[in-house]
């Protein structure tokens, strides 16, 4: 379970979360609101990139932010940046297998898990293909295994469908929507993409000027007067 | 454990195996480098003179430097302008301890190394929190800095205290070589091994695990610290190890030259450095020989045949140029790339009309 409790980000004179508050029970959850609502600055403050002005966030029990950022991923936190980033100059394994550097494992169960985490994702076929090499949609599931690989407790998706084909992007909702069996992480999800969003996630919360304007079952909140006006529109023309 | 692993996975689409680490490929490549290491060693001193024989000692020691900044900036992407001070430095620790103990040689330069990696580490600390231009204006003040230092503490001559400096000697004693190593010739296949041995250490790291968190940094950091990696760690660990490198490569030209002078250490020739190694490939382990052939044997030919070394310059300039323009991996990615072409169009202009055809890869 994640708490957040008044969380606050300034950049300068732009409040970009405004004393946010909002839990995620457990599962798959989304976070939608407009553009500047502050979803990425919400992840970036998870996994350390910024530090808030004020407030806290309670992940399984541990106050997630007096942990340095890559302690943060070493203990399960882990994201997709919503500019994709997969490290070109190494191969899809390699890629994945980065999380393991400092891991405990054995190298044959580390083995195991990475491969486990490519196949997930379906990349089993380019394994040992140099990232430079693969398209768009590949490089978003590399981005994607280097999330679940290795026992994840929180994964952070960042807009994982933004510029994919549509086909590419049904692939891509199968394939989170098994990461909760797959790994028993809990999944938030950032999206654009609605049928996405209402696809993957029971639970949805909305974001709109750095506050939190709804929450609940993503059916009723993709409903709710205040998400429509916000950030959905209404599609009815009079 | 292998068999284990096929078991649970032979439901999926069987995956390609992993390229093993020592396959055919790797075995004939060990074999041709060290016939070429043999064959440096044992030939090249027998058919230069001494004036080369020295040309390409420093060669072997430039490359060494050039290896360290090559770690910097073509695995991290840490711009250094501060190289040949930390060279100066290597150097200046290896004197001293070469006229104050009867330690062995190789010692020597272990303990050059290590110091110089202490030092040099002090120097990455800006490049924790900075990079690109501001980084490399921080190291070039640095390696000012480290100049006008040494010009004032001069390097040891023999003479007592710190400095080992004895201002009014009139017979300055020279700087010792190791004893199997006392002529030019020998001293030179001296420089090489250290120099194989410098750059197989460079090799483990960037084949292991350092290598690859660098890969991760170099093109995202938010990516590398998403994953785990202490991204402070690793750009200490590649100044660290740059320096180690250098410090040793200072050691060995304390050695080559016996006789050091603050004079001959410029701030200048950390932007020279930089400029041959973005010439020779910054992303190569063999741009750093090219690196190296660039910044004391071309020197050494112009002023073999009466030209001024300091043409080089200008260009270096062109070259730098060129290189960031048309051919960002360098001399050693572009030269072979650029033969094959030439190639081409040769055996194209029997048969003209296929050419074109063959040229569009």
């Amino acid at each position: 379970m994640i708490e957040v409790t008044g969380l606050t980000v300034r950049f300068g004179g732009v409040t970009s979360l405004d004393g946010m508050n909002v839990t995620f029970e457990s599962g798959t959850c989304g976070l939608i609101g407009p553009n500047g609502a502050g979803k990425t600055t919400f992840f970036n403050v998870l996994s350390g990139f910024v530090r808030p002005a004020g407030g806290k966030v309670q992940a399984f029990g541990e106050n997630l932010l007096s942990m340095a950022h890559f302690r943060r991923a070493r203990w399960g936190l882990r994201r997709t940046f919503q500019t994709e980033q997969a490290i070109d100059l190494l191969s899809v394994y390699d890629n994945v297998a980065m999380v393991h550097e400092h891991s405990k494992l054995s190298g044959a169960s580390r083995r195991e898990d990475v491969m486990g985490a490519i196949s997930i994702v379906g990349l089993d076929s380019v394994a040992y293909t140099r990232v430079a090499t693969l398209g768009s949609g590949q490089r978003r599931r590399v981005e994607v295994a280097r999330a679940i690989v290795g026992k994840p407790r929180l994964v952070l998706l960042d807009e994982p469908a933004a510029g994919l084909p549509d086909e590419e992007t049904a692939h891509l909702g199968e394939i989170i929507r098994s990461i909760p069996d797959h790994t028993g992480a809990m999944v938030i999800l950032v999206d654009h993409d609605m049928s996405l969003v209402s696809g993957c996630c029971t639970r949805t919360a909305v974001l709109d000027f750095g506050k939190l304007i709804a929450s609940g079952p993503t059916a009723e909140v993709l409903r709710d007067e205040r998400v429509v006006r916000a950030y959905l529109g209404t599609e009815e023309v009079t | 454990m292998e068999t284990a692993q096929a078991a649970t996975t032979t439901e999926r689409a069987a995956p390609p195996p992993a390229p093993s680490r020592f396959d055919r490929d790797l075995l004939l490549r060990t074999v041709v480098i060290a016939v070429g290491i043999l064959a440096v060693l044992i030939v090249l001193p027998q058919i230069l003179s001494l004036y080369y024989i020295d040309a390409m000692t420093q060669v072997a020691i430039y490359s060494v430097v050039a290896l360290g900044l090559g770690v910097l900036v073509g695995r991290v992407g840490l711009v250094s302008l501060g190289q040949a001070a930390v060279l100066a430095i290597g150097a200046w620790v290896a004197a001293r301890l070469l006229f104050a103990t009867g330690l062995p040689y190789e010692v020597v330069l272990l303990a050059a190394g290590v110091i110089t990696m202490l030092l040099g580490t002090l120097v990455g600390l800006p490049a924790l929190r900075m990079r690109g231009l501001y980084l490399a204006l921080i190291t070039l003040m640095l390696a000012g800095a480290i100049t006008v230092v040494l010009a004032s503490i001069n390097f040891p001559n023999g003479g007592r205290g710190f400095s080992g400096y004895n201002g009014s000697q009139v017979h300055i004693p020279a700087i010792r070589r190791p004893g199997i190593a006392q002529t030019d010739p020998a001293y030179f296949r001296y420089a090489v091994v250290v120099g194989v041995v410098m750059f197989l250490l460079v090799l483990l790291h960037v084949r292991g695990r350092p290598g690859r968190a660098w890969a991760a940094i170099r093109q995202s950091e938010p990516a590398a610290l998403a994953a785990g990696i202490n991204t402070t760690l690793y750009k200490l660990w590649a100044f660290a190890l740059a320096s180690f490198v250098t410090g040793v490569a200072g050691g060995v030209l304390a050695g080559a030259d016996k006789y050091l002078y603050s004079i001959d250490f410029k701030t200048q020739d950390s932007i020279t450095l930089l400029a041959v190694v973005l010439m020779g490939g910054a992303y190569s382990m063999w741009g750093a020989i090219v690196a190296g052939l660039l910044m004391q044997l071309l020197p050494a030919i112009l002023n073999d045949i009466g030209l001024s070394p300091d043409w080089l310059t200008i260009l270096f300039g062109i070259g730098v140029l060129q290189v960031l323009t048309t051919a960002p991996t360098g001399i050693v990615d572009q030269l072979p790339k650029d033969i094959a072409r030439l190639g081409r169009k040769i055996g194209g202009l029997g048969r003209r009309a296929p050419a074109r055809e063959e040229a569009a890869p």
